[in-house]
């Protein structure tokens, strides 16, 4: 399965697509998709202006980021594993 | 320290107000993202995994208090309440929103800072060395050429949209603590023969997947030939520099193609055409600049101390440097506390840094390249005064220099490009060899983490540089030997197979111990390296991981 994932304009923030066409916050919002259908709504999703900046497929396994890029988009998702932010405590 | 004249004032704010225009269109959608880019990344306006980051400029490194204390507000108005200082002396923040960044273009404004040329194929700021002013070993100032640079280079219609970005360092001491080997172009101040001073002048250097030490083009340009002989440069780049293949795009890959002389001649002659022009520099322009720069003169000459406690004298040993004047010392404030984060700075420590610079250092804080701080003018009657307020602040490690002064790009923590992290990796180091006792044991040593090939955390020049690697979606940790930064600069090389996080911080201990039974009398780990070769440590690197 897949997901589209993008950034959110304003502020950068990671988004995900819902099945209502709209952008979240939250991966668990996000609609999983099969591979066509992703490609369709990917496509849509690129021809609208909106709020998301750059949307992409990524793979999607169990509620998590999947395939080779899992490392990469588990941190999109979760924040920095490392450096000021976590040590401080910062929001 | 050089102040803003109108000229500066007024296209600074200009470009501000351009870029709120910019801003406005994006948001309202009469911009697309395509349009957009190219115009954030031209104010220092990068989209990273999780935010925006924004590139403020530090103009070779240099900061006044009221600019250091601005830094932190806008780390805690705008950010999370910190900044990172970067290996080409800037300072980046990691969360701002895009609606915010025109309000903070004009903050830092009020302090005479911008964003500007921070990214895209321009003239990025000049890097010099961070000592420039203040430091036993120089032979001449390098801040006033580097402003001089820095004016020329602003916004020059001619060298907007280079075939890539396009990097300049200025050293004028002996040691050379700018990289000018490891720069687009490098220019170190010499005296020659008859007691003249000017510039040798190195191009094509760099580092990323094809690094480069810079070649030497011309061993002596006078100084008021500097604009012109720098411009005959840019256009012989502009014109021949690849444009169809962003990894052959840098300057350092024209040389190679054209061999040095071929290259050295293609300046000469396009030099020939505007050396007389307007491009030469008066002498009056030469000294009105240098007037910016004084360095402070005492009356009152202390000794550096000698008592007081421990930690101070261990402080004192590591982060204090030698001045050019009597009863005045540079000192360093390290950015890599044990198991830290390399070149983070909260908002709380940058007041401190500003307090310090005001009431200690004479106005006048320094970025690195190491990601350091430096108040490079402090009487040495202050030093402990100095010291204890930077313990309160938790920035009195005693490291500069040492093996746990590590050098990381941010990684994958944070960078859109990067394929491993750097920060964990660096902090697993850091405590490793804190906790063996081999960061003091081994003295004089660099290690530099780049979480890619392109190289931010300059791996290449360091003794013993850490590349991550992605392979099928795991990181793994290519060891390099033997690189050096400055006047002996080198590339290192890599040795064996990657390594996973986890081995990293042991092999890189073994190394140490490896050296530190290896050594020659006071031979620093990079000249064991040169001595025995990289080979002579692979055992040391890959023996317990096979066992």
């Amino acid at each position: 399965m897949k997901v589209i994932t993008a950034n959110r304009l304003t502020d950068g923030r990671v988004i995900y697509r819902t099945s209502d066409g709209q952008w979240s916050p939250h991966l668990a919002e996000a609609q999983p998709l099969e591979n066509e259908a992703a490609e369709n709504a990917l496509a849509i999703a690129e021809g609208e202006f909106g709020i998301a900046v750059g949307p992409y497929l990524i793979d999607y396994t169990e509620g998590e980021p999947g395939g080779q890029k899992w490392r990469r988009e588990g941190i999109r998702l979760a924040g920095p594993t490392a450096g000021t932010t976590r040590t401080l405590g910062a929001a | 320290m050089y102040r803003y004249d109108e000229f500066d004032a007024r296209l600074v704010r200009e470009r501000i107000a351009e870029f709120r225009d910019q801003v406005e269109r994006r948001i309202d959608g009469r911009l697309t993202e395509d349009q957009f880019k190219p115009l954030r990344l031209m104010n220092g306006v990068y989209l990273q995994l999780h935010a925006y980051m924004l590139r403020v400029a530090i103009p070779y490194g240099a900061l006044r208090a009221e600019q250091m204390r601005m830094l932190a507000t806008i780390s805690e108005k705008y950010d999370r309440g910190y900044g990172h200082f970067t290996t080409r002396q800037n300072i980046q923040y990691n969360w701002p929103s895009l609606v915010d960044i025109p309000d903070i273009l004009e903050e830092l404004a009020a302090v005479e800072m911008h964003a500007i040329q921070t990214s895209g194929n321009c003239i990025r700021n000049v890097t010099a060395d961070p000592f420039a002013g203040a430091a036993a070993d120089e032979l001449e100032d390098s801040r006033p050429w580097a402003e001089i640079i820095r004016q020329w280079s602003t916004l020059h219609p001619e060298f907007t949209f280079l075939p890539r970005k396009f990097k300049i360092a200025i050293n004028g001491a002996a040691e050379d603590r700018a990289g000018i080997r490891v720069h687009d172009i490098g220019l170190q101040i010499v005296e020659n023969e008859a007691g003249a001073r000017g510039f040798e002048v190195w191009v094509g250097g760099g580092q990323g997947r094809t690094p480069r030490l810079a070649r030497l083009v011309k061993d002596f340009v006078e100084p008021r030939d500097l604009l012109s002989y720098l411009t005959a440069i840019l256009r012989v780049y502009n014109q021949h520099g690849r444009r169809d293949n962003l990894y052959k795009a840098r300057i350092k890959i024209l040389v190679d193609a054209l061999g040095v002389e071929a290259f050295a001649g293609e300046v000469e002659e396009e030099w020939s055409y505007i050396r007389e022009g307007e491009l030469r520099l008066p002498e009056s322009e030469i000294l009105r600049i240098r007037s910016f720069f004084s360095s402070p003169s005492i009356t009152d000459v202390s000794p550096v101390p000698e008592a007081g406690p421990a930690a101070f004298r261990h402080w004192l040993k590591h982060n204090r440097r030698d001045h050019q004047t009597a009863g005045l010392s540079s000192v360093v404030i390290s950015l890599k506390p044990i198991g830290g984060t390399p070149g983070d700075a909260t908002a709380g420590q940058m007041q401190v840094v500003a307090d310090l610079t005001e009431r200690y250092g004479f106005d006048e804080v320094r970025v690195t390249p190491d990601q350091n701080l430096v108040l490079p003018h402090v009487r040495n009657e202050d030093l402990f005064a100095v010291w204890t307020a930077l313990v309160d602040a938790k920035l009195a490690t005693a490291n500069a220099g040492l093996a746990t002064d590590i050098v990381a790009c941010p990684g994958l923590d944070y960078c859109n490009l990067a394929n491993a992290r750097s920060i964990p990796v660096s902090q697993a180091i850091s405590s490793t060899l804190e906790a063996e006792g081999l960061s003091e044991a081994a003295g004089e040593v660099t290690i530099k983490i780049s979480g890619c090939i392109n190289a931010c955390g300059h791996h290449h020049v360091a003794a013993i540089g850490v590349l991550g690697v992605d392979k099928r979606g795991e990181e793994f940790y290519q060891i390099t030997l033997g690189g050096a930064f400055g006047a002996d600069a080198s590339i290192g090389e890599i040795v064996g197979k990657g390594l996973a996080a986890e081995d990293v911080p042991g092999a890189i201990a073994r190394i140490l111990k490896s050296y530190l039974a290896q050594r020659q009398g006071d031979e620093r780990l990079i000249d064991t390296l040169r001595r025995l070769g990289s080979d002579a440590f692979k055992e040391a690197i890959y023996a317990d991981l096979a066992a």
